[in-house]
């Protein structure tokens, strides 16, 4: 049997559907018993949310003031307590968990594999690296604790229907004052987040004006997708920083990607590559994001952009 | 505050299309472009940019990599770092040992701010600056967009998932970095020249006392899923007409 511990994402209120899709990945593990810590305030909320995932079979809660902040540095000794006994820690490849796992290994002084995608075998995983331009399969050490992130875009969401049993745990651990949680904002926009939308709408150096990207904000709304850019659109000074797609940039796995004005330079392909479906709307027929796009359209975005917002949706 | 350490790797450039090799044991590296990891540039940017601040501080670039990895330090010493030290190795470095190599660095240099970039672009493993961190048992402030100095701490916004958030930790700490920080500088061509005088130290794991243990074994390599090859469409109408028919809109 292996006993695996989910790190559980929430914000107090709700269960983060990452933490789902962790337990989706658990269940591939052979033998799995698998249990959800929660670290916060009050986790009785998301406790329950947590049980009723279907194929867990504990839920831990750890109730602490110190814990109303998800700080890497208060949790992860919380953790690396709590991990006696379990033999495969996991948490989503999210900035939670990312953020928080490998100093959850280091403190237990294992290594982590990161982005897990798929399960081989209790002990063999399959990532990607390079962005991924390549997967490579790894081997670890029976013998050890194994630490993973989960790649959430590999995996849905465990069904609901459980009912785990819930445990509150103390854990007589110290912990540090030298980390202090300030504040959040969240992200300005009435668009979806662009690293978790399911619609969106790209634009290149083609679109020729920070003013033209206008057009693109006008049929995302449409559609209810988020906007993005390629590196030559933000290096030119058309979008903002944080809207570019690509390997310098956000790696995204939208159902439905639409790149308008795109060349399709290798380093953005690496960051849409996960996409289910990629449109591309190009002048020049001869441009890469041709190779890589599901459908494809040659012609003049200035064209087609108003048209196409006109003819979806209602 | 008197000296940053910034942590820097040698990797493929990222404007290189990465291929599998045939037999599945890895990467083809052969003649390819290498550069210092864009995210550790922008890590050794904002190095440079608090130390024009004003202070009177030392930046000191550090890697861990082959002998040819001297030629990103030197960069990073064209861009202002102050000196730099190699840690010399032929072995593949796995970031736990990565870490420990960097924590040996840091009990001789005593800096009190250390910054990498959040990820190498070549493992994309996302691991080092938060193992650093946890083993220094000082605090990691992890995807900065914006780093505020205020005495003996720092003010760090930080680019999560949900938005921005802003932590406040103790020096020394461990800083990752994030895309839009800042623009790292170009490098010019007096500074090519300065930096060739500026010291650049070779050392290895033995001298420091680190283990090169390889812990995840990398059984086989793959290419990616190829995407079947799509359709042309002539018109918006008949892409509207696709895209419905996939129930996309």
């Amino acid at each position: 049997m292996h006993k695996v511990l989910i790190i559980g994402e929430h914000d107090g209120k709700t269960l983060n559907p990452a933490t789902s899709k962790c337990v989706t990945c658990a269940k591939a593990i052979p033998e799995a018993d698998i249990s959800i810590a929660l670290f916060g305030a009050d986790t009785a909320g998301v406790a329950a949310q947590a049980a009723a995932v279907s194929g867990v079979k504990t839920v831990l809660r750890i109730d602490r003031a110190e814990n109303a902040h998800p700080l890497a540095a208060t949790f992860a000794p919380q953790i690396a307590d709590l991990a006696a006994g379990f033999t495969h820690i996991l948490g989503p490849s999210t900035s939670f968990g990312k953020d928080l796992m490998p100093r959850v290994a280091a403190l237990l002084g294992v290594p982590q594999v990161s982005d897990l995608m798929a399960v081989e075998g209790a002990y063999r995983f399959r990532r990607p690296i390079y962005a991924g331009n390549a997967i490579v399969t790894v081997e670890a050490d029976p013998g050890r604790q194994l630490i993973a992130t989960v790649r959430v875009a590999s995996y849905e969401a465990a069904g609901v229907g459980g009912s785990a049993a819930i445990e509150s745990r103390a854990l007589n651990v110290a912990l540090p004052s030298h980390t202090r949680y300030v504040g959040a904002k969240s992200g300005s926009t009435d668009r979806p987040d662009l690293q978790t939308a399911s619609r969106v709408v790209s634009g290149g150096r083609a679109l020729g004006s920070a003013e033209n990207f206008k057009l693109l904000f006008s049929l995302a709304d449409k559609i209810g997708a988020a906007v993005g850019a390629s590196r030559a659109a933000v290096d030119a000074g058309y979008a903002p920083n944080e809207m570019q797609v690509g390997q310098t940039g956000k790696i995204i796995s939208p159902e439905i990607y639409i790149a308008i004005g795109i060349s399709g330079a290798i380093q953005h392909l690496t960051g849409i590559k996960d996409a289910r479906t990629i449109v591309a709307i190009n002048k020049d027929g001869e441009a890469p994001i041709f190779e890589v796009a599901d459908v494809g359209l040659v012609g003049d975005l200035f064209q087609v952009v108003p048209e196409l917002e006109r003819l979806v949706g209602p | 505050m008197q000296k940053i350490m910034v942590c820097i790797k040698r990797v493929v450039d990222y404007n290189v299309r990465v291929r599998v090799k045939p037999d599945g044991s890895g990467v083809m590296l052969d003649g390819v472009k290498m550069s210092v990891n864009p995210f550790d540039e922008i890590a050794l940017e904002e190095a440079l940019r608090i130390k024009e601040r004003g202070s009177n501080l030392e930046v000191v670039a550090v890697s861990i990599g082959v002998a040819d990895t001297q030629q990103q330090l030197r960069t990073a010493l064209a861009m202002g770092a102050d000196r730099a030290i190699l840690v010399q190795t032929d072995q593949p470095v796995e970031p736990l040992t990565a870490a420990q190599t960097f924590l040996a660095l840091a009990k001789k240099e005593n800096p009190d701010l250390i910054f990498l970039g959040k990820q190498a672009i070549d493992d994309d493993a996302n691991q080092t600056g938060q193992m650093l961190a946890a083993l220094w048992e000082r605090p990691q402030a992890t995807y900065a967009s914006k780093v505020a100095i205020e005495g003996s701490k720092a003010s760090v916004t930080r680019e999560v998932d949900a938005g921005l958030e802003t932590i406040e930790v103790d020096l020394p700490a461990v800083i990752t970095v994030d895309l839009r920080l800042n623009e790292p500088r170009y490098v010019k061509l007096p500074d090519i020249m300065k930096a060739k005088k500026k010291p650049l130290d070779v050392t290895s794991l033995d001298a420091l006392g680190v283990a090169a243990g390889q812990l995840l074994k990398v059984v086989k390599t793959e290419p990616p899923p190829q995407r079947q090859k799509g359709v042309m469409v002539k018109n918006v109408a008949e892409l509207v007409d696709v895209l419905k028919k996939k129930g996309l809109i």
